[in-house]
């Protein structure tokens, strides 16, 4: 739901009329499940300004910054918070929470 | 603002980069603020339903309430059980019906506190609706998060449930007391914990025989930088389950 608010305000206050599409961007651990939320997507619309929108989700890696390597390293699993090159134990996750609105497309 | 006229034909593709949790984010900090202003610090509690988030809670109340000034709010979809459960400590205690929604949010929080003094408390503890999954999206302006695993889960929720785990600060071991019998293997639990979140402190405790109780009551202590003289276990009325 607070997807559908963010993406009816930011289109109003682009001054569209209709929404085509939604492009979020969903880091592993938002807490949110894709599948879930397209699932829900259509439902939630209804009665919007988003009604009848696609939502187009891009999955981000989630990331942690390595302090032996000094680099920031993208996970190759969320039940292993260690650095999959080093090997390190990774405590600080860079990115990986993200619940984002990149964008809007409108019909006009 | 953006008043130019556009084209009518071609779609366009506006660039928003906005958190979608944006405004509970917004709210949850300035909860922080209040809290801190008031000085009460806050703890909340997350854990699959069942855990035991309540039991440890109502315990934790009457042991504390002798020294401080302690509250709680607690998250249920339907019930009051809890909180009636909660009161029975003597605590101010409020419930939070949430109807069909999983999880609290910085928003039910805020509108749950109406009508307290938050300059009266020492601790405020908040219960949130048991599940591991949607109240790890939700910032509720605690100071520390809690997730309580109960040994009849088993060992591996923590692999599970990543992102819950992930985001507390302090894991809860509870129902220790049955840990033998359900051939709990804590040793893979710490192990799956530390898999998640790296160093994470870990408390045991069975909130039935008391077992783990001090070490949980010198963990609430230390987050409020005091030190209590008396929350030894042997009163009869605190961590021991008086029936």
């Amino acid at each position: 739901m607070s997807i559908i608010e963010g993406a009816t305000e930011e289109a109003l206050r682009h001054g569209a009329v209709k929404v085509k599409a939604v492009h979020l961007k969903l880091g592993p651990l938002s807490g949110v499940a894709r599948d879930a939320l397209l699932f829900s997507y259509e439902l939630a619309c209804e009665g919007t300004a988003l009604e009848g929108s696609r939502l187009v989700i891009e999955e981000v890696p989630a990331t942690v910054f390595c302090r032996s390597c000094e680099v920031e390293r993208a996970l190759t699993s969320i039940q292993r918070m260690r650095c999959p090159v080093c090997d390190t134990p990774a405590p600080q996750i860079s990115r990986g929470r993200e619940i984002e609105l990149v964008a809007l497309e409108f019909a006009a | 603002m953006n008043a130019t006229p556009r084209p009518p034909q071609a779609p366009r593709l506006v660039e928003v980069r906005r958190n979608a949790l944006k405004q509970n984010d917004t709210l949850a900090r300035a909860l922080r603020d209040r809290f801190r202003k008031a000085g009460v610090r806050v703890i909340s509690m997350v854990s699959s339903p069942g855990a035991g988030k309540t039991t440890l809670l109502e315990k934790t109340l009457i042991m504390l309430l002798r020294h401080w000034r302690v509250a709680a709010l607690v998250g249920d979809l339907a019930t009051e059980n809890d909180a009636a459960r909660l009161a029975r400590s003597q605590a101010p205690v409020k419930q939070i019906i949430t109807g069909e929604v999983c999880h609290l949010d910085a928003a039910m929080v805020e509108r749950a506190l109406d009508g307290w003094n938050l300059e009266e408390l020492d601790l405020l503890f908040i219960e949130n609706v048991g599940n591991l999954v949607c109240p790890a999206s939700y910032d509720l302006g605690e100071d520390l998060r809690l997730v309580l695993l109960s040994v009849t889960e088993g060992e591996d929720k923590p692999l599970k449930y990543p992102t819950i785990f992930n985001t507390a600060d302090v894991a809860v071991i509870t129902k220790i007391d049955l840990a033998g019998p359900v051939e709990f293997d804590l040793a893979a639990a710490r192990d799956n914990i530390h898999r998640v979140r790296h160093g994470m402190e870990i408390i045991e405790v069975s909130s039935k025989t008391g077992e783990g109780m001090e070490a949980w009551l010198r963990f609430l202590q230390h987050q409020r930088g005091e030190v209590l003289s008396d929350v030894s276990c042997d009163s009869g009325q605190g961590c021991r389950d008086s029936g």
